[in-house]
């Protein structure tokens, strides 16, 4: 592959990225009246290194053909995706105060047709990593340099589906792909282990025929972007799998490390705290 | 390495190389390879080489250890980098193929009918219809095509799952050249198809590809008594039972349906205006499948005429051999003759 240059973001500018990405999603959500903050949380240095520091996007030619690709395979998380969309200029900042209205191209889970720099819709949990396999056979057969990051959720390890494609990856040496399992513990019904146990993931990725990269804390950014650099980046004949320790709802200290803000909604009284947590915090 | 001999095959271009059938068995005797030589009519394979002859460096192939049943195995060989074989991961392979459309390419999916449009029926909706993509879906062995395989292996709900789901295409080839002409004819549509076939052994219809056009039919009789609007293998039924009928002065007319979705009003209207009475044939539940989507046609247009549709009973299939299969359900030509009589007297 291709080595694709890092951008020179500094690690206070990823910062500041991650805590827009919170910012936004406790207004976004107070717009809908309902949302996803535990896994969009858990997402927001992950995806602040991703967009900020490694991947190759042009906002101003959404389909650049050579661009990496990322899908949401936990799709309800793409409230934390949007404001980066906004932010880098895939479509206007004032798209997202409609979040969620009638007729809004941003929904509580993302659309390809409608939201421009999202590489896939999603919304049934388990298909994107099969998309994603798709897509980096497409790339490798046309000779590009363009990569695929999927993000998966902890809870989404259970669907068969994604083994389906975890095989298929592996078998067809697609180095140009990487997985990223959020792993933040939350689930609807609880913490993912107690519902149905998935670990030994790192044992299961790499018996799939995976590079596992084991990340033990997804909010540390210089050990974010030292994982997701040789994810992307480092020469392998295989897939990549990057399992990315998380804490749900990370950023405001009620949320943090439970299930039970899964989904939820905050009152007018406690969106203010949760803002003043989120500007006061240092995270990562 | 084999030198077989497959008296019965109507296929002349089948590899056969594979086989280990040699000249010393049994003539009746086949293997893999040559049960291929027996479905002459899945022509899929040697129609996506034509058109990638011509230039489509778009059309990549997926399928889920389907590729020799589905016939897209000869494409497979002459072009293996652009052949995606999934193993049995069904909506793996859907998705992917999704994938795959998303970054420019043509994928032709093609897998038995039953676990593509049923098994995989939410991913096509999510990855293949809502997003919009370009992408051919070969739906083969639809209805009790694979008879004695039992009643896992049909394909009677089919049509009726896949003509809610928006941005889709459905079409019907009923025959290798109907099959050639649909891929041909549509390679420039924008959005997904999804073409429901047989087995492959079907009766010939058509003895040159026929004109194709999404939304379109095509009328192969004329007659005065009764129009047959048929699709897949109802087709060759009803030509059959309007060869039958011929000889006590009943004259059908019969119109090869294949575009189930968008459906083309015009042979319905017309159907009402001459004669008043419409029979339609499927090999598919009578239950929200084609013959419910010409009963919403009549309904909505106010066309008063009347309706019978055959098909399959709104129960699940018995299996048994096809031929017995079509004979028992009345799906043959003698079935669909039976019925015109029968409507006819009650009307008459």
């Amino acid at each position: 592959m291709t080595k694709r240059d890092v951008h020179g973001a500094s690690k206070e500018e990823l910062r500041d990225k991650a805590r827009m990405i919170r910012r936004e999603v406790v207004r976004l959500t107070d717009i809908c009246g309902s949302g996803h903050y535990g896994s969009a949380f858990s997402i927001a240095e992950l995806l602040s290194v991703l967009y900020y520091g490694l991947m190759h996007v042009r906002p101003n030619e959404p389909t650049w053909a050579d661009r990496d690709r990322f899908t949401m395979g936990k799709g309800h998380a793409a409230i934390a995706l949007y404001p980066v969309l906004a932010d880098l200029g895939f479509f206007p900042k004032t798209d997202l105060d409609s979040y969620t209205r009638l007729g809004s191209p941003l929904g509580d889970h993302p659309d390809m047709r409608k939201v421009k720099g999202a590489d896939f819709s999603s919304g049934s949990i388990g298909h994107n990593l099969s998309v994603s396999v798709g897509m980096a056979s497409a790339l490798k057969l046309s000779g590009s340099p363009g990569r695929v990051v999927c993000m998966m959720g902890d809870g989404e390890q259970t669907e068969g589906q994604v083994w389906e494609a975890a095989i298929a990856g592996s078998a067809w040496g697609l180095d140009n792909l990487v997985g990223i399992v959020d792993i933040n513990h939350a689930g609807s019904d609880g913490y993912t282990q107690d519902t149905m146990p998935t670990e030994p993931l790192a044992d299961k990725w790499r018996a799939f025929g995976w590079d596992v990269i084991e990340l033990d804390d997804g909010h540390d950014l210089d050990k974010t972007f030292d994982a997701l650099n040789r994810a992307l980046n480092d020469k392998r004949d295989k897939p990549c799998c990057v399992l990315a320790d998380t804490v749900a709802g990370k950023g405001v200290s009620f949320m943090e490390g439970g299930w039970q803000w899964h989904l939820g909604f905050l009152g007018k009284k406690d969106v203010e705290r949760a803002y003043a947590e989120i500007e006061a915090g240092h995270i990562g | 390495m084999s030198n077989t001999t497959y008296q019965h095959s109507s296929r002349r271009n089948v590899d056969l190389s594979e086989s280990t059938v040699t000249a010393d068995f049994d003539e009746a005797t086949w293997d893999m390879p040559g049960s291929l030589a027996l479905s002459g009519q899945l022509t899929t394979g040697q129609a996506l080489i034509e058109l990638a002859e011509e230039g489509r460096d778009d059309l990549v192939v997926c399928s889920a250890d389907l590729m020799r049943p589905t016939q897209v195995i000869d494409f497979a060989k002459k072009y293996p980098q652009r052949s995606f074989n999934f193993g049995i991961a069904e909506r793996n392979m859907i998705s992917g193929a999704a994938g795959l459309a998303a970054c420019g390419y043509l994928p032709v999916v093609s897998n038995y009918s039953f676990f593509l449009a049923l098994m995989g029926l939410e991913n096509i909706r999510d990855d293949i219809c809502y997003t919009d993509l370009n992408v051919r879906m070969i739906g083969t062995h639809s209805g009790v095509a694979m008879g004695f395989y039992g009643t896992s292996h049909h394909s009677n709900e089919d049509i009726g799952a896949l003509r809610t789901l928006p941005n889709l295409t459905l079409m019907a080839p009923c025959d290798g050249n109907a099959i050639r002409s649909a891929f041909r004819e549509t390679i420039d549509h924008q959005g997904p198809i999804y073409f429901r076939a047989g087995r492959g052994r079907e009766k010939q219809v058509y003895s040159e590809p026929p004109e194709w056009r999404i939304g379109g039919s095509n009328t192969l009789r004329e007659g005065r008594h009764a129009t047959v609007l048929a699709v897949g293998n109802l087709v060759s039924a009803a030509l059959e039972a309007a060869d039958e009928l011929a000889g006590e002065g009943i004259e059908l007319t019969v119109v090869d349906m294949y575009s189930i979705r968008p459906i083309d009003r015009e042979p319905i209207r017309r159907a009402a205006e001459q004669n008043g009475l419409v029979i339609t044939g499927e090999e598919h539940n009578i239950t929200g499948g084609f013959g419910s989507a010409v009963a919403e046609v009549i309904a909505e247009e106010g066309l008063g005429c009347r309706l019978k549709r055959v098909g399959m009973p709104d129960e699940y299939s018995l299996l048994g051999p096809p031929t017995h299969l079509y004979r028992h359900y009345g799906l043959d030509g003698p079935g669909v003759a039976g019925t015109v009589r029968e409507a006819l007297k009650a009307s008459a």
